[in-house]
């Protein structure tokens, strides 16, 4: 589904991911983990065109997608959840998920991001930045959902985020990746959220993928040693 | 400074300097309409935005003479045409701005104000080279001549009470295009964060192109409407230009009630103190106005109030 071959970031002079493979297949949660600063987070931003990459490149369906911007990734079915969330605050609930329609040219939500996301609807005539941080994670996560995306993209969803709704969140993205059997890349630190959705664990550690394993076999306290300071 | 009239007098006065009020209200409003979208979307601030004003009212002026030539008979009707041809033409060469020049100073917001800044004296030569440096004006059509008599002393121009309509319909206008349409609604993403607009997969650059435009093209038709009021002359938009800014600062960027609340407060201030005191005297106690009120509320008169 979506191929990352010796992918290479750097912020002017400074290289921050030295070449990074991935592969991720279709229908299946990957999740990366590893410490801050260790590139998770321009990973994703450099899959969504908004980092640039030096050298290497990002095959979606066959295709590379590396040169493209930002938009253009999105129609190709690129879905991205950023860190933050990132929400347009001063946007209706209702008009952020319509934003997602831009590259699919509907024009209404369609009834299945409500039914993943019930609280949405109930609110959808209310300012983004009015809601919770919960309910506006699940904004962006349906923003995403809304264009279609063939690989969907989280940035440390779990941050900021009350513990009861972590475990719903784990569930519904297990739901959304069943249902539309599209591949998720989530980029996290919390460990248990990571095992309980993940079908195989990525470390980063300084700009490169450290260790790899599924998640039937994964040595939890292996994990656990890369993540603690 | 009231003594010298009396009560009806006083009326009177307050009503017809409170409608010359409303044609400055119609240009203020229109030219920091432009202003207001297009620093809302892309930070840049247009020094030239009086340029492209009066680019509108020379278009207005060009159609004006050509239908005097060639069409005498559609005289009556020639405004409407050149406002189309007002709009078209500052918005074309807004796009043409935003392309050569803009488009590579995202990057640089403060330069882009030198830039734009440059571009406003160019213009104004060209204006210079071209029209010369007298001012013109244009010829209204009869039926736009005349005053409405409303009582034995209250007289409302024809011509005033035209180019509000027109303003309120364009205003209207942009509010739709603005709040409910698909279009308004990418370019009110791109404002309110730029990259993450981009991935949700909005065009930017072209959201950008188009609204730059727009706000050229509504500065354009905020032309037009000045040359029924004033004469058109190579600089005539830099007496607009600050108190444009003036409008969407007081008003609070990026809301649209607030431009129009902010607009309507200080042109209304402006000509009704400009007839008890001298022009500069009027400027003056607005300024001051304003300079307190923004000390008290320094986001402006309406600004959102959410999470971020």
């Amino acid at each position: 589904m979506l191929a990352i071959d010796s992918l290479r970031v750097a912020y002017g002079q400074s290289e921050v991911l030295h070449g990074i493979n991935i592969d991720v297949a279709p229908g299946e949660i990957l999740a990366i983990m590893g410490r801050n600063g260790m590139g998770k987070t321009t990973l994703m931003k450099a899959l969504m065109g908004i980092a640039k990459s030096t050298a290497g490149a990002i095959r979606l369906d066959g295709s590379d997608i590396a040169g493209l911007r930002s938009h253009e990734r999105v129609a190709r079915g690129v879905g991205y959840v950023p860190q933050g969330r990132m929400i347009f605050p001063t946007m209706s609930v209702e008009e952020n998920i319509q934003t997602g329609l831009t590259v699919t040219g509907e024009k209404d939500v369609p009834c299945d991001i409500y039914e993943l996301f019930p609280v949405l609807l109930e609110m959808k005539r209310r300012k983004g930045g009015n809601l919770s941080g919960g309910q506006q994670q699940q904004l962006a996560i349906a923003r995403a959902l809304a264009c279609r995306p063939k690989v969907l993209l989280l940035d440390e969803p779990t941050e900021g985020i009350q513990p009861s709704i972590i475990l719903e969140m784990a569930r519904t993205l297990k739901k959304i990746r069943d249902q539309r059997s599209l591949s998720i890349i989530v980029s996290e630190q919390v460990l248990s959220f990571a095992l309980d959705i993940a079908d195989r664990v990525l470390v980063l550690e300084n700009g490169e993928v450290v260790h790899a394993e599924d998640r039937a076999s994964v040595d939890e306290a292996k994990v656990a040693s890369f993540l603690s300071v | 400074m009231f003594g010298d009239y009396t009560l009806g007098q006083l009326g009177s006065i307050f009503v017809m300097q409170g409608f010359a009020g409303l044609i400055l209200f119609s240009v203020f409003l229109l030219m920091a309409l432009g202003l207001a979208i297009i620093f809302g979307q892309m930070g840049v601030i247009n020094m030239a935005h009086g340029e492209f004003m009066i680019l509108g009212a020379y278009m207005t002026y060009l159609t004006s003479k050509l239908f005097e030539a060639w069409a005498p008979g559609l005289l009556a009707g020639y405004f409407f045409f050149a406002m189309i041809l007002a709009f078209l033409a500052s918005a074309a060469l807004g796009a043409l701005v935003e392309w050569a020049l803009i488009s590579r100073l995202y990057k640089r917001p403060l330069d882009t104000m030198l830039a734009t800044w440059g571009l406003s004296l160019m213009l104004q030569q060209v204006y210079r080279s071209v029209f010369g440096a007298r001012e013109v004006g244009v010829d209204l059509p009869p039926w736009m001549l005349g005053s409405w008599q409303a009582t034995d002393s209250i007289e409302i121009p024809i011509n005033g009470m035209f180019v509000m309509a027109l303003t309120l319909l364009i205003t209207i206008g942009v509010a739709i295009l603005m709040y409910k349409s698909r279009w308004g609604q990418q370019v009110r993403a791109v404002v309110q964060n730029r990259v993450m607009a981009g991935a949700v997969g909005i065009n930017t650059e072209r959201v950008d192109r188009a609204t730059f435009a727009l706000g050229c093209g509504i500065a354009g038709v905020a032309g037009s409407a000045f040359t029924m009021v004033g004469s058109t002359g190579p600089t005539a938009g830099q007496l607009y230009i600050v108190d444009s800014f003036l409008v969407v600062v007081f008003g609070g960027a990026q809301s649209l009630i607030g431009t129009i609340a902010s607009a309507f407060t200080i042109s209304q201030s402006r000509s009704t103190l400009e007839f008890f005191t001298s022009g500069s005297m009027a400027q003056v106690a607005t300024l001051i106005g304003v300079v307190i009120i923004l000390m008290i509320r320094p986001q402006g008169l309406f600004a959102t109030k959410v999470r971020r």
